[in-house]
């Protein structure tokens, strides 16, 4: 804006040189005049505000103390603002340069493509929803439980397409009821059974509703004595609806459980394995004298696939970095795009009559003669990315705020979001104001530049 | 921006309700009117109410109408009260009185300067009405500037009746019974409690619980005040206790990870909505209005509560919070804001909300039977007989930088000793650190 103040006001100034002395000063005051409503808003609503806060970030929290460069150095040894330092470099580092790169591929391929306009609509479409709105939309979408966010709903259903699920995910064995858990979430008897025994391995933590349909009382099945040569048993719940139940025994309400895979292990190689049937009960036949041990494999086990944690402290600065490109890479795309569109059609022409491929035009040509806009983009992406705060701020559930807080963030919750120290919030206003200036600065002076 | 955005149209709400009631009392006040002393006079009262709460405020904003004839105007205020006033006092814009929901917020403004005290009226209706607790936690320095007039009973734990019945358990009576409990109803197939893990308030009010009844009051008090060390062994030691539950599979619906992911609605879901996970859930006397209007179950049948039990031999603990009145000097019209308290401390004024439900008052006076259900007035029957040894939730006492914010000081520490409760004495000093800071000193 400043940029654009200095040029509409230098030309007249100019222009006036030629001539007289007093045309010239008139021609300055009358400049002055022009410019001196826009110089005052600036002055309030900018360079006041500027000043205030640098001079506020030498005060303390209730701003009559001064402190010196207290709120400085403090800024600097407190871990959540140094979060933020990170968080905030890994933003610039990413986010422009990713949606700078998405921008030119979409512009290039979607110029290539008939309805290129429906296309850059579609895409330009987010553009036109509130960050607070997306933001929401974002949080639900990367929600944890698979019943709500889709996509944890999606990653999900493809795992278990291939996976497939257990029956028994919440299910598990008392502790010193004569079995033991393997490392793998298995469980086997703790003590050695052979041919001729009869065993019953009660587990708890199912619920009544999540027994399989048809599941039959196991009480008749754990009385049935074993035949010679054959080990049976029963795979029951060994807890009775109500309570009441004796522990590690087969009461007779008792439910047995269904559709249980078991194997019987010799000398840690299986040698037989079969499945319970409804009342829990299941035998090996034909096994030959010796000691052997039962064991649940842990497929009957396996928790159920809970997807990514996305919002998770590890994935929670990308998650909301992906949310931003959702929302600015159509931005990327049409500024692109219009500097696509005035390339000259000559050169293009030229290398492809020399035989150059549609890549090696892209890399030799397009790339260099878009560069000017590229830089653009990429700047102006650089500032925004900075002050990002209302992404973050929603997206990030509470546990995890910290590890999600940019700068921005920082500055608010420090002043009002219950810090209340308005001091050490000026402070990283000011170091927010220094590292957004030298892209500033350099985007006027490209602006002036391109103007020459 | 979200925040400021719900209070931007609460407070369109609130105006709206405001007119509307107000329209209503002047209808009344032509035809009655001896003691319309207040007449032509517009109160203006802030707080954090939104919703069906603000709504039943406005009840008794209303009788206070009637019986006045003063005008009243609610603004909810968001989740920050003490920005909230501090910009409109500094605007010249202060509402009369603010409902504030932490004591070191009313500790805050005292020091500040910006706070009325209490009518000689105001003052013999706390002393009448009050047991001495409330007194307390209503004054700074000895000066008495606020006035509780809603409370919450925050040791409370609530369960679905189905579920232990299922288990075959009973209300326990100690932290260890309860333990006990939740495994019997682990064994059943629900885990034993839901934890609100995603909101660190709900981690607070479990530690405070523990520590009241474990450490005893005087503890309790000293490290309300921060004159004790979180690093104190006896801090530790309830952490410790807290930690037992916390790393425990069986006892935690989802573990810690599912715990962390569960925000407060979330976790009276778990217990009372349609897919139940777990069967108890701890928090205030709050959560009977979410299972009641979210979930649709019937308190006192399909949800229930037992008091928080008693920790290793102490005494059960009783934890509450509740939202003080004060008056701001800076009001337009203070003086009518000081009659609107002195309404506020009467059994009369409690009447009208308790009647409308999801209210309780520490008024001694109040008839129990204004209560609209049973388990309200069991809450309010053992929070009123709690008497002197009351404490008030302990983060609510702590400045909010330590005590109030989401995703730092004590709310962050709790969550990240949810996340690995292996090692308390480091929690500890974490606290400690955090909470020196806060305090400043």
């Amino acid at each position: 804006m400043t940029s654009t103040l200095v040029q509409e006001a230098s030309p007249p100034a100019a222009a006036g040189a030629g001539r007289g002395r007093r045309p010239r000063r008139r021609g300055r005051i009358v400049a002055l005049l022009f410019v001196f409503p826009a110089l005052l808003l600036l002055g309030a609503l900018v360079v006041y505000p500027v000043l205030f806060s640098v001079g506020r970030s030498f005060f303390d929290a209730s701003g009559t103390q001064f402190v010196g460069g207290d709120n400085y150095t403090e800024m600097f040894r407190d871990p959540a603002t140094l979060k933020a330092v990170r968080n905030t470099a890994i933003w610039v580092v990413v986010a422009p340069a990713l949606l700078t790169g998405l921008g030119l591929i979409l512009a290039v391929l979607v110029e290539k493509v008939r309805w290129a306009t429906a296309f850059k609509l579609l895409l330009f479409m987010p553009m036109a929803v509130s960050f607070l709105a997306a933001g929401i939309i974002f949080r639900l979408a990367y929600d944890e439980d698979p019943d709500k966010g889709v996509l944890n709903a999606a990653v999900v259903g493809v795992h278990d397409a291939f996976q497939g699920t257990s029956s028994y995910p919440t299910a598990r064995a008392r502790d010193g009821q004569g079995m033991t858990k393997e490392a793998d979430g298995a469980y086997r008897t703790t003590a050695d059974v052979s041919p001729g025994d009869t065993v019953a391995l009660g587990l708890v933590g199912v619920l009544p509703g999540d027994v399989p349909g048809g599941a039959e009382p196991a009480y008749a099945a754990a009385g049935r004595q074993a035949a010679p040569g054959e080990l049976n048993g029963v795979v029951y719940l060994d807890f009775t609806p109500g309570g009441g139940g004796e522990q590690g025994r087969v009461d007779r309400r008792e439910s047995g459980l269904p559709e249980m895979a078991v194997e019987a292990v010799r000398d840690g190689k299986t040698v037989g394995s079969t499945t319970t049937a409804s009342d829990g009960s299941f035998r090996f036949e034909g096994l030959r004298e010796g000691s052997y041990t039962v064991k649940l494999p842990a497929s009957n086990f396996a928790p159920p696939y809970d997807g990514v944690s996305w919002l998770g402290p590890a994935l929670v600065t990308p998650a909301i970095i992906g949310a931003y490109l959702w929302i600015w890479t159509g931005f990327a795309m049409v500024l692109i795009g219009a500097g696509l569109s005035t390339l000259p059609r000559d050169a293009l022409e030229a290398a492809r009559m020399d035989g150059a491929n549609e890549w090696q035009i892209f890399r030799k040509i397009t790339v260099p003669l878009l560069a000017p806009v590229l830089t653009v983009v990429f700047v102006t992406l650089v500032i925004n990315v900075m002050k990002v705060f209302d992404l973050v701020y929603i997206i990030a559930p509470g546990p995890v705020q910290e590890d999600a807080t940019v700068l921005a963030t920082q500055m608010w919750l420090v002043s009002f979001g219950g810090g209340n120290d308005q001091g050490l919030g000026s402070a990283l206003g000011v170091l927010l104001l220094l590292l957004v200036i030298p892209a500033m600065v350099f985007n006027v002076r490209r602006f002036r530049g391109s103007q020459r | 921006m979200m925040r400021r955005r719900t209070t931007l149209l609460t407070g369109c709400t609130a105006l709206v309700l405001a007119l509307g009631a107000t329209a209503c009392g002047g209808d009344t006040s032509t035809s009655g009117g001896d003691d319309k002393a207040l007449s032509g006079q517009t109160v203006s009262v802030a707080g954090v109410w939104s919703g069906s709460e603000q709504e039943n405020f406005q009840k008794v904003l209303d009788a206070f109408s009637e019986k006045t004839g003063a005008k009243t105007q609610f603004v909810s205020t968001g989740d920050n009260v003490s920005t909230f006033v501090g910009s409109k006092i500094e605007g010249g814009n202060a509402p009369d009185v603010v409902m504030v929901p932490q004591v070191g917020v009313v500790q805050q403004f005292a020091e500040e300067g910006w706070l009325k005290p209490l009518s000689t009226t105001a003052q013999q209706s706390v002393g009448a009405n009050y047991s001495d607790a409330w007194k307390t936690y209503g004054s700074v320095d000895g000066t008495l500037y606020g006035l509780y007039f809603k409370a919450a009973h925050k040791s409370t734990v609530w369960y679905s009746p189905d579920a232990l019945a299922q288990a075959g358990v009973e209300a326990p009576a100690t932290y260890d019974e309860m333990l006990q409990a939740g495994r019997t109803v682990s064994d059943s197939g629900l885990a034993g409690f839901s934890v609100a893990g995603q909101d660190g308030w709900t981690l607070t009010d479990w530690f405070e619980n523990i520590y009241l009844s474990q450490a005893g009051p005087e503890k309790y008090d000293a490290l309300a005040a921060h004159e004790l060390k979180w690093t104190d062994p006896t801090v530790v030691e309830a952490l410790t206790t807290l930690g037992e539950l916390f790393e425990d599979e069986q006892l935690v619906a989802g573990g810690q990870k599912g715990a962390l992911n569960t925000d407060f609605p979330g976790s009276v879901e778990k217990v009372f909505g349609p897919e139940p996970e777990a069967g108890m859930v701890y928090e205030g006397d709050f959560v009977a209005g979410v299972a009641q209007d979210q979930f649709g179950k019937t308190i006192g049948e399909d949800a229930n509560f037992f008091p928080f039990p008693a920790v290793d031999g102490g005494t059960a603990p009783v934890v509450s919070g509740g939202d003080a009145a004060v008056v701001l000097k800076d009001g337009k019209n203070a003086d009518a804001g000081m009659a609107l308290l002195e309404y506020l401390a009467t059994p009369e004024a409690a009447a009208v909300w308790a009647g409308a439900g999801g209210f309780l008052s520490p008024n001694k006076q109040l008839d129990l039977a204004a209560y609209a259900d049973d388990v309200t007035r069991a809450t309010a029957e053992s929070l009123v007989g709690a008497g002197d040894s009351v404490r008030f939730d302990m983060s609510d006492q702590a400045p909010a930088a330590f005590g109030g914010t989401k995703g730092a000081g004590e709310w962050k520490i709790l969550q990240d000793f949810l996340r690995d409760p292996s090692d308390p004495k480091a929690t500890a000093a974490e606290l400690e650190d955090a909470a020196a800071k806060a305090y400043g000193n």
